[in-house]
């Protein structure tokens, strides 16, 4: 489905690279979890996998089912079904949620020549994902994220996720911020959505998030590589010791 | 209501496709082939005659208008505004311009050239009003169980060519017709209140206007009269070359209450043309009017070339106690834009309140805002101004509030917010705040910002193209004052929003 080969990327503003050899498969129904230390280049390599501006490809290629993924404008990658759950969702004041969402929606749905969803049908989806998630219809009325704590801000990028139906979802940080309840909360949304045609690519710092939505693979990324790929226990013994390990792993190669 | 919603989509849709067949960027850029019949060119006496002759008028008009003119000639064009303004030939221009079919006054709507009506059908009159102005359906009882009804007073060139509901407006008392109408059939209240709010010589533009008006609407709304629909006045200038001066006198009589609406759009031309209009609003003892605007006259091209200069006086006077008036205004078109609607609070606990969209793109300037003229005891005022920078525009607010030593525990809030699109373009807030009275407060809050990066990004990885985008965290910056507008307008004003827009990212 995504294929990541030796991907180097450096900031358009300052010479600086943050992605410095990056190569990363993942097949339709993998979950795959990235772990590493502040700073390592994670969200970048989210930003750049969803289109943002700001970045310099210096090396590599990036390939989604087939077609060159860092040709396509970010709102094509979206239609294509790449959805990133932003780590720290962003405030649209005056934009009410609803709107946004049914802008999204059929905007995407036009980009695949798909008929407009119409209002009933719409408010009738919207709203059978909203309970799920148990946010409130004075939530969903208001504008998009703002005034929302930081754990309603990450229900709501899970509504979005649910609503737009990817196939590949970046989850940059999802977990942090979330309560107990939540985070139970959220991972059943993502379980639920979960099926043999979609990936996840999921970045946390916390290897509990991993008990919920269990990994196939776990990376560990150091300075803008990845340094060492396992399994889910993998997670447990960087809970357990930290980076420490891996940090000279990252510095060896260049 | 979600059924109105999916009709009003249609109808936009249809409107939007038949205006994308016709014009490029400028939604409302085309221009109707009628057989225009023009005054000679330039100004003087005998066209201000020429003026009063074909509408029929009486003396005391003419007269009116003569003592206008004479005043103008001796007055200077005003230079305080941040605008650069090209110096305009006020000799090069046509002051009348009508439908050739029209010498004598179509007596029902079914004697207006087709064409015209095609016209405003492409100006997205609601569908309703485009059927009434065609003449296609009679006003029948089964109206009555629409939700929303707008009487419709269809203004082209100088000629008001039809107005909607006339008879049930009279059945209820309220008078809507064209200002050249009025003037005839009611004498008594035009002398009364025509120049009593903005008077002949107030300036410059409402001098000029007053000498050459050549048509408009009028409106009075009898004593303890809720005007039973919303009324509406499409202006359209379509003749090349010509200037457009209206001239529109509300009066809203004791405790009666009125809603108005004012759309004005201009084909493409190379030429710039200018468009100076008075508006004078007379609200008496516990009356209220609501007055909004979508205005969205040619803003000229890319480079700056062409376009409507708009010069334009709006006042409304609250005479009366407990008196109210509401401007809305969404200020969209124009390559000039000078505009400063008025609010004189002269009755005791009267209230002005000013909501104000204004966007400027490419090569636009604005100069635009509002005046609070506190006189009575316990008035208070409101000002939302919203102004959007793109391109190399310039932007500016320029408001007044003045409250004065009689006037007792008035209040003011000003609340004045820029956004700028991309680094060429400019926003300025130029607030003038006297306050003469130790009982009185006013509060002025401004922020200038810039459409965000983050937003964008967000928005488009959410699947929305990048004009969409701005177009929707716009209308979110604008939010306020888009809900001060009725709502069929409000949808209308969002996809102008979006329109004028295009092009300004990327
Ligand atoms: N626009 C930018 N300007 C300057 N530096 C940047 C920019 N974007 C990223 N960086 C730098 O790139 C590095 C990687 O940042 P990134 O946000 O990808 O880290 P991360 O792995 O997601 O960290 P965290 O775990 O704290 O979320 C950091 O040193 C960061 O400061
Ligand atoms: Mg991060």
């Amino acid at each position: 489905m995504l294929n990541i080969d030796d991907l180097k990327v450096s900031l358009e503003e300052e010479e600086k690279q943050i992605i410095k050899g990056l190569s990363l498969s993942i097949k339709p129904g993998e979950v795959h979890a990235i772990m590493g230390p502040n700073g390592s280049g994670k969200s970048t390599l989210s930003s750049v996998l969803a289109g943002k501006d700001g970045y310099i490809i210096d090396n590599g290629t990036v390939n989604f089912d087939g077609s060159d993924l860092l040709e396509a404008e970010v709102e094509e990658r979206a239609a294509l079904g790449i959805f990133m759950a932003f780590q720290y969702p962003i405030e649209i004041p005056g934009v009410g949620n609803m709107n946004f969402l049914r802008t999204a929606l059929n905007s995407q749905r036009k980009t695949r020549g798909q008929e407009e969803l119409n209002a009933a049908d719409f408010l009738k989806l919207v709203r059978g994902i909203a309970k799920d998630l148990e946010i409130s219809d004075e939530m969903m009325k208001r504008p998009v994220n703002v005034g929302a704590s930081g754990g309603e801000k990450k229900r709501n990028e899970i509504l979005q996720m649910c609503l737009l139906e990817p196939r590949f979802v970046i989850l940059d940080e999802t977990d942090s911020g979330l309560d107990v309840d939540a985070m139970k909360l959220v991972s059943r949304g993502v379980n639920n959505f979960s099926s043999s045609s979609r990936s996840f690519l999921v970045i946390t710092h916390y290897q509990r998030l991993l008990n919920y939505i269990v990994p196939d693979f776990v990376h560990i990324m150091v300075d803008g590589r990845i340094v060492k790929t396992g399994d889910k226990t993998l997670a447990l013994h960087v809970e357990e010791t930290g980076y420490k390990d891996f940090l000279q792993l990252g510095k060896g190669k260049h | 209501m979600t059924d109105n919603y999916e009709v009003r989509d249609v109808i936009d849709k249809e409107t939007l496709s038949t205006v994308k067949s016709v014009g490029d960027t400028y939604k409302y850029g085309f221009s109707t082939d009628i057989e225009t019949e023009y005054a000679p060119l330039g100004l003087n006496e005998d066209i201000v005659k020429l003026i009063s002759k074909k509408n029929n008028e009486p003396k005391w008009m003419l007269d009116w208008r003569l003592k206008a003119f004479n005043r103008w000639k001796k007055l200077k064009q005003p230079d305080w505004a941040l605008l650069k303004i090209p110096e305009i030939d006020f000799q090069d221009q046509y002051y009348y311009a009508r439908p050739a079919n029209m010498k004598e006054k179509p007596k029902s709507l079914d004697e207006v050239d087709p064409k015209l009506l095609e016209t405003y059908s492409k100006l997205g009159i609601p569908l309703t009003e485009q059927k009434k102005l065609a003449g296609v359906i009679e006003e029948n009882p089964e109206d009555k169980s629409e939700n929303r009804r707008v009487a419709v007073d269809a203004v082209f060139d100088s000629v008001s060519v039809g107005t909607t509901f006339k008879e049930e407006l009279k059945s209820a008392g309220v008078i809507f017709c064209s200002i050249s109408e009025a003037i005839k059939e009611y004498p008594d209240l035009v002398k009364k209140y025509l120049g009593s709010v903005v008077p002949i010589s107030d300036n410059f533009f409402a001098c000029l206007n007053a000498a050459v008006f050549s048509d408009g609407s009028f409106v009075y709304i009898p004593k303890g009269v809720r005007c039973p629909m919303e009324l509406s006045t499409y202006f359209r200038i379509n003749a090349e070359n010509t200037g457009q001066f209206e001239r529109t006198l509300i009066i809203a009589d004791d405790n009666s209450y009125v809603s108005y609406l004012e759309g004005c759009t201009a084909p493409q031309r190379d030429e710039s043309q200018l468009h100076a209009a008075v508006v004078e609003l007379v609200i008496l003892d516990e009356a209220e009017i609501k007055y909004s605007t979508v205005q969205n006259w040619f803003p000229g091209d890319e480079n700056g070339v062409g376009g409507i200069y708009n010069f334009v006086t709006k006042r409304a006077d609250c005479r009366g106690r407990n008196s109210k008036v509401m401007w809305t205004q969404v200020e969209t078109g124009s390559a000039i834009t000078w505009k400063y609607p008025s609010c004189v609070l002269k009755g005791d606990n009267s209230s002005g309140e000013f909501y104000s969209i204004a966007i400027t793109n490419n090569m636009q300037q604005a100069d635009t805002g509002t005046k609070m003229i506190h006189l009575g005891k316990n008035t208070n005022s409101r000002i939302v101004s919203k102004g959007i920078s793109a391109g190399k525009a310039q932007n500016t607010y320029r408001g007044l509030v003045q409250i004065g030593g009689r006037s007792q525990n008035s209040r003011n809030f000003t609340q004045c917010d820029s956004l700028l699109i991309g680094n060429k373009c400019g926003a300025h807030t130029v607030p003038y705040i006297e306050v003469n009275n130790s009982s009185a407060r006013a509060e002025h809050e401004a922020t200038t910002s810039k459409v965000d990066e983050d937003q964008l990004f967000y928005c488009m990885q959410r699947g929305i193209g990048e004009e969409d985008a701005v177009a929707l965290i716009v209308n979110g910056f604008c939010k306020e004052v888009l809900q001060a507008l009725p709502m069929e307008f409000a949808m209308e004003a969002q996809k102008l929003v979006a329109i004028s827009l295009e092009g300004s990212v990327g």
